[in-house]
């Protein structure tokens, strides 16, 4: 375990990424990420890797396609927009079973926006934003030491999986300082050689990464397949953290990310004047933690689903909760950020 | 006993899906034959693109993948980096690389990109069923130009090569023609002198070659390549926009 | 003595071998092949010249030609 660092979350998950073996990385600016990228352009030449500037984010993750069906550790990163304009290149990257790391610094949306805090993608990142039929395991860290450790997590992920894996962060956690400590080694990479395309030494056949399947019956199987995969990392691979849930709480919050942190203050501050909820933090958005939260939901009066957009997250929670009890959403658009006075007023209210 | 002639074994013998008579199969042929000759075959890595030719990765022995549409010069630069002994060639239509690929295209070709880019102007969309392309010429008819081109309205063809020549750095950049034998062995030449400077390392290589499309011409095979002569080549010159070894020797 | 060969697998019958033989030795045969086109078939063995224009031409890698010592 290395020393402690006190880091801007855009540059600790880039300092860890290059850590666990990422040397390739294409990105392009847009706050409020962009200290990722700069932090990539000072370390990679450092570590002999690459961090190309694209003249897109379609460009940036066409480039992470080409360097991943190589064989590689590839890398991008962007916000909201950026991400939106990296969806076609996301669901080729699935469908070819190729691995890959996206990271989404999320900004206020829709349009332009702001480049406020917000969780306002979690329909995109967890419904699968481009076409077809497919997903993208979805994790949403809520520190900067959270978000560093994810990237070799979503790398490993990814490797495991043949999947693109999106790391779910927002404005606050990439400008965000906090100490942040690094492992020496992330472990090895996994061995790509049995499909990845370049030099071929020897190996007798061509390899083809190829998406497309005219035969109606190829493209059928090729996608049950895909869905077998997807069955097995939503039996193997969700995360989430429960907090102050066995302390028969009468009311459950389910919140993620940044959101979460705000929670729990006002968790705490309550506990003081004797008043208990609980709280459920999916940390993979896909797959998400129905079963937690149905749960935790069986033993409290109502689940209240608190996050930084008009209400996403809270179809997925109400999913999870069904007829167990009434649940209700507390969302916020513009960025504006939660306050925790503004959460125990407003659990205050419901324990009332 | 000695050949004289057969298929190359930079091609794999899978019939090629292309209508009869459309040149696309002699661009795959030259490029098959450059990466035998250069004996590059187990260390390049094609690039197909959408349209006509996305079937490429059928067709070509070499390691293949295929692509979005458009961006095969930025998938070609993220393998450029994670393979830098590999030679990388993308193949692609007018509608992929100077429509919805252009901005690709010109920053591939300003980083001066190690990579060949194989582009097969033939004026129209080819498996879409016959659209207006960037390079479709005035007045010429295509289904989403059924009085013709109109100028004043969609501009004129977009000539790729004289575009790209005024950037700094591209390393070499020649348009071809297809439309005779001659013209062919020309093009083959072109063609393995742009995987020759890939695999010595030099840079950006694009090789325009004027094609046809019989299908959607409304042509016989025979009459697009005179209607091609007669219309696409004043409008398309071939020849070399840039050529940095000579330039050097040039300048010596 | 050159034999060329077109294999009937590849060739579409698109007719630019045809023009492009200088010694007009290269026919359509009457019979389809598989895919319903008339492939080419050489008139005259002994007149081909071994020049490769056919080959050059051909779009689809149908035609081999090879020159017995």
């Amino acid at each position: 375990m290395g020393e402690k660092i006190l880091m801007k979350g855009n540059e600790a998950v880039a300092e860890a990424a290059i850590r666990a073996g990422c040397r390739h990385y294409f990105a392009y600016p847009i706050t409020p990420q962009n200290e990722l990228i700069e932090y990539m352009a000072k370390r990679m030449p450092q570590v002999g890797g690459t961090c190309l500037q694209a003249e897109s984010e379609v460009a940036a993750i066409n480039m992470v396609l080409g360097a991943a069906a190589c064989g590689v550790r590839a890398m991008t990163s962007s916000s909201s927009p950026g991400i939106s304009l990296k969806q076609e290149g996301i669901s080729y990257i699935a469908a070819c079973r190729l691995p890959a790391v996206i990271i989404n610094v999320q900004r206020g949306g829709p349009g332009l926006g702001n480049i406020a805090p917000m969780q306002c993608d979690y329909f995109q990142a967890t419904r699968g934003g481009g076409h077809g039929d497919y997903y993208t395991p979805v994790l949403a860290p809520s520190s900067v030491q959270e978000f560093a450790d994810m990237a070799p997590e979503a790398f490993d992920l990814a490797e495991k999986y043949l999947t693109p894996v999106l790391i779910f962060a927002d404005g606050l956690l990439g400008q965000m300082m906090e100490p942040v400590t690094f492992e020496d080694d992330y472990g090895p990479q996994s061995d790509k050689s049995g499909w990845s395309l370049g030099c071929r030494k020897g190996r007798k056949n061509n390899h083809i990464i190829n998406s497309l399947f005219i035969d109606p019956y190829v493209l059928k199987e090729k996608t049950e397949e895909l869905f077998k995969v997807y069955d097995t990392i939503v039996k193997n691979e969700i995360r989430y953290e429960y907090y102050n849930v066995d302390a028969n709480p009468k009311i459950l919050v389910v919140a993620f990310g940044t959101v979460a942190r705000v929670v729990k203050t006002a968790i705490d501050e309550l506990k003081d004047q004797g008043l208990e909820v609980g709280l459920v933090r999916p940390i993979t958005l896909w797959p998400f933690p129905y079963k937690a939260v149905k749960e935790a939901a069986k033993k409290v009066e109502k689940v209240i689903t608190v996050e930084l957009n008009m209400g996403q997250m809270e179809q997925d929670v109400r999913l999870a909760v069904g007829d167990t009890c009434p649940t209700q959403v507390i969302g916020k658009a513009g960025g504006v950020v939660f306050t925790p006075m503004e959460v125990i007023s407003m659990l205050k209210e419901n324990l009332a | 006993m000695k050949i004289l002639a057969k298929r190359p074994k930079g091609l794999t013998d899978a019939r090629l899906t292309y209508c009869p008579g459309c040149l696309h199969g002699v661009a795959h042929r030259i490029i098959g034959e450059a990466m035998e000759e250069l004996d590059i075959v187990e260390k390049t890595i094609g690039i197909a693109p959408v349209g006509c030719s996305v079937f490429a990765y059928n067709f070509f022995a070499c390691d293949m993948i295929q692509v979005p549409h458009g961006r095969a010069p930025a998938v070609a630069t993220g393998m450029r980096r994670a393979q830098p002994d590999c030679v990388v060639f993308t193949y692609q239509g007018d509608g992929d690389l100077a429509a919805i690929g252009t901005a690709e295209t010109v920053h591939a070709a300003n980083r001066n990109e190690n990579i060949s880019i194989f582009f097969i102007n033939n004026a129209i969309y080819g498996m879409t069923g016959g659209q207006m392309a960037p390079t479709t010429l005035p007045n010429m008819r295509a289904t989403t130009a059924p009085y013709g081109r109109d100028v004043a309205d969609m501009g004129y063809p977009m000539r790729v090569c004289e575009m790209l020549a005024t950037l700094e750095t591209p390393y070499y950049i020649e348009r071809v023609s297809l439309l005779s034998p001659k013209d062919i062995l020309k093009a083959k030449k072109a063609v393995k002198k742009a995987l020759k400077y890939n695999k010595e390392k030099k840079g950006f290589c694009l090789v325009e070659m004027v094609s046809t499309c019989p299908t959607n011409w409304g042509l016989d095979p025979l009459a697009s390549i005179d209607w091609a002569k007669k219309n696409m080549l004043p409008v398309f010159p071939v020849g070399v926009f840039k050529d940095e070894a000579k330039r050097q020797e040039a300048s010596k | 003595m050159v034999t060329l060969t077109v294999d009937e697998h590849y060739c579409k019958g698109c007719g630019l071998c045809i023009v492009a033989c200088p010694k007009e030795i290269l026919q359509f045969a009457r019979h389809l092949n598989e895919q319903g086109y008339h492939p080419v078939t050489c008139l005259d063995q002994e007149a081909c010249t071994g020049c490769t224009l056919c080959y050059v031409t051909c779009p689809d890698g149908a035609i081999t030609i090879v020159k017995d010592k």
